[in-house]
């Protein structure tokens, strides 16, 4: 699950990583007064979107007095925010975070992610803060430094030594990261997240140490015991139908081709995807239903599917524990409420293949029945084409 | 003849009375795998079907011999149950539940590790030896049969797949085995490959791996260095956008890392073949082991 900025910050801040001070806010007025309690004569505004790349985009402006605050919040409120990671669509900002100008003497990036292989937490820094970091890792790897910390030893203070040699810090800068660094591994592994980024952490001119930015994802699967981190999520950032989806259980992802497709198992989902790129379409979408799907989810999975208005919907079923049958009722069900006009390929197999099968040829739907995925693939991008 | 388990494997369901342990106790016992205890904490004493139910898993292993584990528990609990049959002394632990925290899995990885247990899962289908009639967890019995191949995926669905594909040709299963689609796996792919290499009734190897990760650039230096047994595979995801999960908490291309071209091109200078779609898993080993149904 992806947070905003501004309540990543409140995260980190709870376990000691400093942050600069900030507000949010709704309005334009909101955010001039947001500066003015902050104090001080230089503020940031930023759009709050869950998307990196907001400065490139002009959702990151530098204000220098009270009224520019007010007029820059009003310009970025209500825009379309259009970064490298929003795709060309971009964002509708809803909120600014107003924050406290700080003086810069550098910008650094520190990380921390679950490396899989060797199953530790890397903590990577980098002197090339503000830059995105696949970009460093693409052009100059060797600029990346990596400590891995293992999980059960937590992080030691030879780990934030390291990384201070490697970024330059020394004195009061070097003194602040002995703090900084242990009090993002915690808030990491206390809250079960999966990245912790801070692009940029900076250096201040009294040689102080800040989360400048601070994004944080947290694993899904942990969040039952994080029903304060739960609470953050905004379902305005994520695809509407997306949202609908994880209501119903299903595993959803849009994508931008025609053909829609509904599938059991997400390593069967993302083969079936491949397949009919194979045969010359384009999926629409990614659907897992699930291991123990209901006529009542097939339901759901169609509604949401149709939503994207494809040309062609196919139906793949490996059953194993889901039964054909149940699938069959549900498609059959879910074709004749939604008034399915589109063309329909099926494909049926495994545990009560032949139940299912009859379900399908009695209902009097047009539905094109298949017995393998080559051919499952070939027929439902002929029917795209209206072949 | 089979890998892991057998004709012997005495099998202990943890969360055997919920609805999805008490469902695949049941297959499991109708296909002959020995079911010879169940544990839910609190219904100890009850019984499923003849199975008996005890409280904790080291009674049931005291009372029964149970030395192997099924896991249905709910994601929440897993850690534990995983932990608790480390400390009854299983040696063979498949966990099917999916939705177990990262964190839980690198706290429990090292422990299960030292103890020298073999750990399968999370968020598998388990495993399966067709002629020793043993299946450990949620595979649908009726599309395998005994035979020489050994199977080794890190998806579900897209096993039965590729199985019912072999099956098709005649070619029979010495044992398929679910790694599961988690980042943090109990067992990796060079583990099951190790072991099909050295199990004498295994002759050849598909391998099905999907986005994320690395485990099949891995695997297919393994293959490459260490097997003599032929091997082809197929990786799911060639389609999948960056920077989303794929349904599987593992299946992610993250930092343009994990991608399945990528590993494509390195299983195939590994020499390994892989089938350019799922329909085509079954006459890809066909053809690498020049069989003729």
């Amino acid at each position: 699950m992806k947070i905003h900025e501004y309540q990543a910050k409140a995260v980190l801040a709870a376990f000691g990583v400093a942050v600069p001070r900030g507000a949010l806010a709704l309005t334009p007025e909101e955010a001039r007064v947001a500066a003015q309690g902050l104090g001080g004569s230089v503020w940031v505004v930023k759009a709050q979107v869950h998307a990196g790349g907001r400065g490139k985009g002009g959702g990151v402006k530098v204000c220098k007095s009270l009224d520019e605050v007010r007029d820059k919040a009003a310009a970025i409120l209500g825009m379309t925010l259009v970064t490298p990671q929003t795709g060309p669509e971009g964002r509708l900002v809803r909120k600014v975070y107003v924050e406290e100008g700080l003086a810069i003497a550098r910008e650094l990036y520190v990380a921390m992610v679950l490396d899989r292989e060797t199953r530790t937490i890397v903590l990577m820094a980098s002197t090339e803060g503000g830059m995105e970091i696949e970009e460093v890792a693409a052009h100059s790897p060797e600029r990346i430094h990596k400590e891995y910390i293992d999980f059960q030893a937590g992080i030691q203070p030879f780990h934030v030594r390291n990384t201070c040699t490697a970024l330059g810090l020394t004195g009061l800068a070097a003194k602040r990261a002995a703090t900084f660094l242990p009090a993002l591994y915690k808030a990491f592994v206390d809250k079960d997240a999966s990245l912790a980024e801070i692009n940029p952490m900076v250096v201040t001119a009294d040689g102080d140490l800040l989360a400048l930015d601070a994004k944080v994802n947290f694993d899904d699967n942990a969040l039952f015991r994080h029903p304060d981190i739960a609470a953050l999520r905004d379902t305005d950032e994520e695809d509407p139908l997306e949202v609908q989806a994880t209501a119903h259980d299903l595993n959803y992802i849009k994508l931008s081709g025609d053909i829609g497709n509904l599938v059991n198992g997400a390593g069967l989902a993302m083969a079936t995807m491949d397949t009919i790129q194979h045969f010359g379409g384009q999926p629409a979408n990614f659907l897992d239903v699930g291991g123990s799907a209901d006529r009542a989810r097939v339901k759901a999975a169609f509604e949401i599917i149709l939503s994207d208005k494809p040309k062609a919907i196919l139906v793949n079923i490996f059953g194993g524990i889901m039964k054909c049958d149940v699938i069959a009722e549900g498609v059959v069900a879910a074709a004749r409420d939604v008034g399915l006009t589109v063309p329909l390929v099926v494909r049926l197999q495994g545990t009560n293949r032949d139940a299912g099968r009859e379900i399908l040829a009695k209902s009097g739907l047009r539905i094109t029945p298949v017995e393998s995925m080559r051919e499952a693939a070939e027929a439902v991008v002929r029917a795209s084409r209206g072949e | 003849m089979s890998i892991y388990v057998d004709q012997n494997t005495r099998v202990v369901v943890q969360g055997i009375t919920g609805g999805a342990g008490s469902y695949h106790a049941r297959q499991m016992v109708a296909y002959g795998t020995k079911v010879v205890a169940g544990v839910t904490p609190g219904k100890g004493g009850t019984t499923l079907d003849e199975i008996p139910v005890f409280d904790s898993v080291r009674q049931a292993v005291k009372e029964t011999g149970a030395d192997a584990s099924c896991i249905f528990v709910p994601a929440p609990y897993c850690k534990d149950a995983i932990l608790e049959a480390v400390d009854a002394g299983i040696r063979l632990i498949v966990c099917i539940t999916e939705g177990v925290p990262v964190f839980d899995m690198l706290a429990v990885k090292p422990i299960v590790d030292r103890a020298g247990v073999r750990l399968i899962g999370p968020n598998c289908p388990g495993l399966i030896s067709p002629a020793g009639r043993c299946k450990i967890g949620i595979l649908p019995a009726s599309i395998h049969q005994p035979g020489h191949i050994g199977v080794v995926s890190r998806s579900g669905t897209l096993t039965y797949e590729a199985v019912a594909q072999l099956t098709e040709l005649g070619l029979g299963q010495s044992t398929a085995v679910g790694i599961g689609g988690d980042p943090i796996a109990g067992t990796g792919f060079i583990e099951v490959l190790q072991a099909f290499q050295d199990d004498p009734d295994t002759q050849a190897v598909v391998l099905i791996g999907e986005i994320g990760g690395s485990a099949e650039e891995k695997a297919a230096a393994f293959v490459k260095e260490h097997m003599t047994k032929p091997v082809i595979a197929f990786i799911a995801g060639r389609t999948a956008p960056p920077g989303r999960r794929m349904g599987h908490a593992g299946a992610i291309i993250s930092g343009g890392e994990g991608t399945a071209e990528s590993k494509i091109t390195i299983l195939r200078e590994c020499g390994i073949e892989v089938a350019e779609t799922p329909a085509d898993i079954g006459a890809t080993l066909a053809k690498r082991i020049g069989w003729n149904p």
